[in-house]
């Protein structure tokens, strides 16, 4: 197990700069995500803790030691791959038991190890098949499982999901945390999928343009997020923004309007506001009530499309100033398309920024 | 309309067999008149071209010009030095050529993009024109044998080995295959702890049959007729290979018969190879679209 240490960590491929200066501390044993949108750099920062890509400047350390110049095969990390990456004209036993083969362990302490890594992640029936012969949850289990016998210090996943169907996907999800609660080691784990971010991590780095937008354990996150990206990024279905005008700054407490809102104010706003600025108010689809009148509300606007899924209800809402934004009825609802609709909120839940960061 | 469209179909595969029948006959004409001649005496050979007779084994058959060429030049020896020169080539050339490959697409290193295309280049450069410093060269090469250090590689096996192990060709080949690989493949072994030589060999080498068979088979044919090159440095007739040979039936007394009896048993070890690879051949073409 290792502690994982990024300091001003950067890498330009000629004069094209995809990360940019990222520092990041993950404890031992922490269970740490990288998320964020494609081209955000999540894949080449976890490319260079493995040593695949090389870093420009900056320091990495896992455990005691700095890392920069090492090989790959010197930084006691194992990764798993999103196409699995195992070696099509071996068995799955010989898969597993790759790094063991190179290392030159012997053939009784392979078998024990393989056996091991087969108990734990359920595919003894499996060992003597060819790659070509599984399915993708059980291909994944193997590049898991070859990661597993080294017994490294990091393990890395590379979107390892992703090649998954939904079904399969929650269960290899749950199979991950399970995992890293048996093994208590050091996790890496890249997704651009922000659910599986907030269930699987200990600590959430979300990154935008090579850069770091904010870290911290989910649900500081997805309650405090620093910007209207984090806030955005996290959280199903995202967050709405609305496009208002500051009627009011005084201290943090600020009030803000537009044409479907009434004058609301908001009292965790961060940031400078001044009366007659512009903000945007961000509010999670989960927070809106239906509110009982039309008068009693302080969102004004028209039903569009439902999507009824049983536990909630996700309406598409054309707002008054030809906005929309999306509620999640936490219930099974009947609306009519085309029907005025209003709902309230409770202002202490909504996050208010700064207009320049949409 | 099922019955229309089946007719049509009949009718298709129909014409595509009688064009690939076709194709295959005359491909094949020249070695069914080869193999039928050599078991006919002169006259008869020259008098049969006249009709189609000159395909068929009719008339006075035997094996006399097998044992006659056989009596005028040493056959065996020859097919041996072929086989052995060829086979050792092949050999060291998947091995070089094929490692060249590895370093050019796996490794990144600087300059490799430079000394690739440089490599690449010679594929326009005719061997005749560096055929002569290429003799000189050889005629001037140290070698470490039994008998001590001695100068010059001319009149060996080696001289026609070493020379023509790495081609252009052959490299090109294996750098298109290597490209085609999943790099994640290459990549997962780096960090499972593989070297450089453990990828080749554990992950690539057993990844690359097709074009194994692909190579071994080109490199096979370019040389098993070598013709020019052993002719300028190889003198003597115990290194001789089967193309330079075929002057013994040049010279004095030219027999038409012999000359398809030695044609005949000269071919029979490159048909053994290609029987061997072509189905590992055919896949590669198919595969790789690399064309032979």
């Amino acid at each position: 197990m290792a502690r994982i240490s990024l300091k001003d960590v950067r890498k330009s491929y000629g004069s094209t700069d995809v990360i940019r200066g990222v520092d990041i501390e993950i404890e031992d044993g922490e269970f740490a995500v990288f998320v964020g949108p494609s081209g955000c750099g999540k894949s080449t920062l976890l490319r260079m803790v493995a040593g695949l890509e090389d870093i420009t400047s900056g320091t990495l350390s896992i455990g005691d030691r700095v890392v920069n110049d090492l090989p790959p095969k010197d930084r006691k990390v194992a990764m798993v791959f999103q196409s699995y990456a195992i070696f099509p004209h071996m068995t799955v036993r010989e898969n597993v038991a790759f790094g063991l083969t190179i290392a030159g362990a012997s053939k009784a302490e392979k078998d024990a190890k393989v056996a091991e890594a087969a108990r734990i992640l359920q595919m003894e029936p499996l060992l003597d098949r060819r790659p070509s012969q599984l399915s993708g949850g059980q291909r994944q289990r193997v590049a898991i499982g070859r990661a597993i016998v080294r017994k490294p210090e990091v393990f890395l996943f590379d979107e390892p999901l992703s090649n998954l169907d939904a079904a399969l996907r929650m269960d290899m999800r749950m199979e991950i945390s399970k995992l890293h609660k048996q093994l208590g080691t050091t996790m890496i784990y890249v997704t651009h999928d922000q659910v599986e971010a907030m269930t699987l991590a200990d600590k959430i780095v979300v990154l935008k343009g090579g850069e770091v937008q904010q870290i911290g354990a989910p649900m500081e996150l997805y309650h405090h997020p620093v910007n209207a990206f984090v806030a955005g990024f996290l959280g199903s279905p995202s967050m709405n923004f609305l496009d208002v005008e500051v009627v009011e700054a005084n201290g943090d407490a600020v009030t803000v309007r537009n044409g479907a809102l009434d004058p609301v104010t908001v009292s965790r706003a961060s940031g400078d506001y001044v009366a007659g600025g512009r903000a945007l108010l961000g509010i999670r689809p989960q927070y809106l009530v239906p509110a009982a009148d039309e008068a009693a509300s302080a969102l004004h606007g028209t039903v569009g499309l439902a999507e009824r899924l049983g536990t909630e209800t996700i309406v598409d809402v054309a707002l008054k100033d030809g906005k929309s934004l999306i509620a999640a009825l936490s219930q099974d609802a009947i609306l009519e398309m085309g029907a005025p609709i209003g709902f309230t909120f409770d202002p202490a839940k909504c996050h208010l920024f700064a207009a320049r960061s949409a | 309309m099922a019955m229309i469209s089946g007719e049509n179909h009949g009718l298709r595969l129909a014409v595509r067999y009688a064009v690939l029948g076709l194709i295959a006959v005359i491909f094949i004409f020249p070695l069914v008149f080869m193999v039928v001649s050599s078991l006919k005496p002169d006259q008869q050979l020259l008098l049969d071209t006249k009709s189609l007779r000159a395909f068929l084994p009719v008339g006075d058959i035997s094996l006399d010009n097998y044992v006659a060429a056989f009596q005028r030049a040493p056959v065996g020896l020859f097919i041996f030095n072929s086989v052995l020169v060829t086979g050792a080539t092949v050999l060291l050339s998947l091995l070089v050529c094929s490692l060249a490959g590895f370093a050019f697409v796996f490794i990144n290193w600087t300059g490799r993009e430079l000394v690739l295309g440089i490599i690449l280049a010679t594929l326009i450069v005719p061997f005749e024109t560096i055929a002569i410093p290429l003799l000189l060269l050889m005629s001037k090469l140290p070698w470490l044998g039994l008998d001590g250090l001695t100068w010059g590689w001319l009149n060996s096996y080696r001289v026609q080995i070493v020379p023509l192990v790495a081609d252009g060709l052959t490299i090109f080949l294996f750098v298109q295959y290597f490209k085609d690989l999943p790099g994640e493949l290459i990549e997962a072994a780096r960090v499972e702890g593989a070297t450089w030589w453990q990828i080749y060999r554990r992950v690539v080498m057993p990844l690359s049959g097709p074009i194994l068979a692909t190579a071994a088979i080109l490199k096979f044919l370019i040389m098993y007729n070598q013709y020019l090159w052993p002719l300028m440095v190889v003198q003597d007739e115990s290194y001789r290979p089967v193309m330079v040979g075929l002057q013994y039936f040049f010279q004095l007394n030219r027999a038409w018969g012999e000359i398809m009896a030695y044609l005949s048993l000269i071919t029979v070890p490159v048909l053994g190879f290609y029987l061997v690879l072509q189905r590992a051949f055919i896949a590669s073409i198919a595969s790789t679209g690399v064309k032979g």
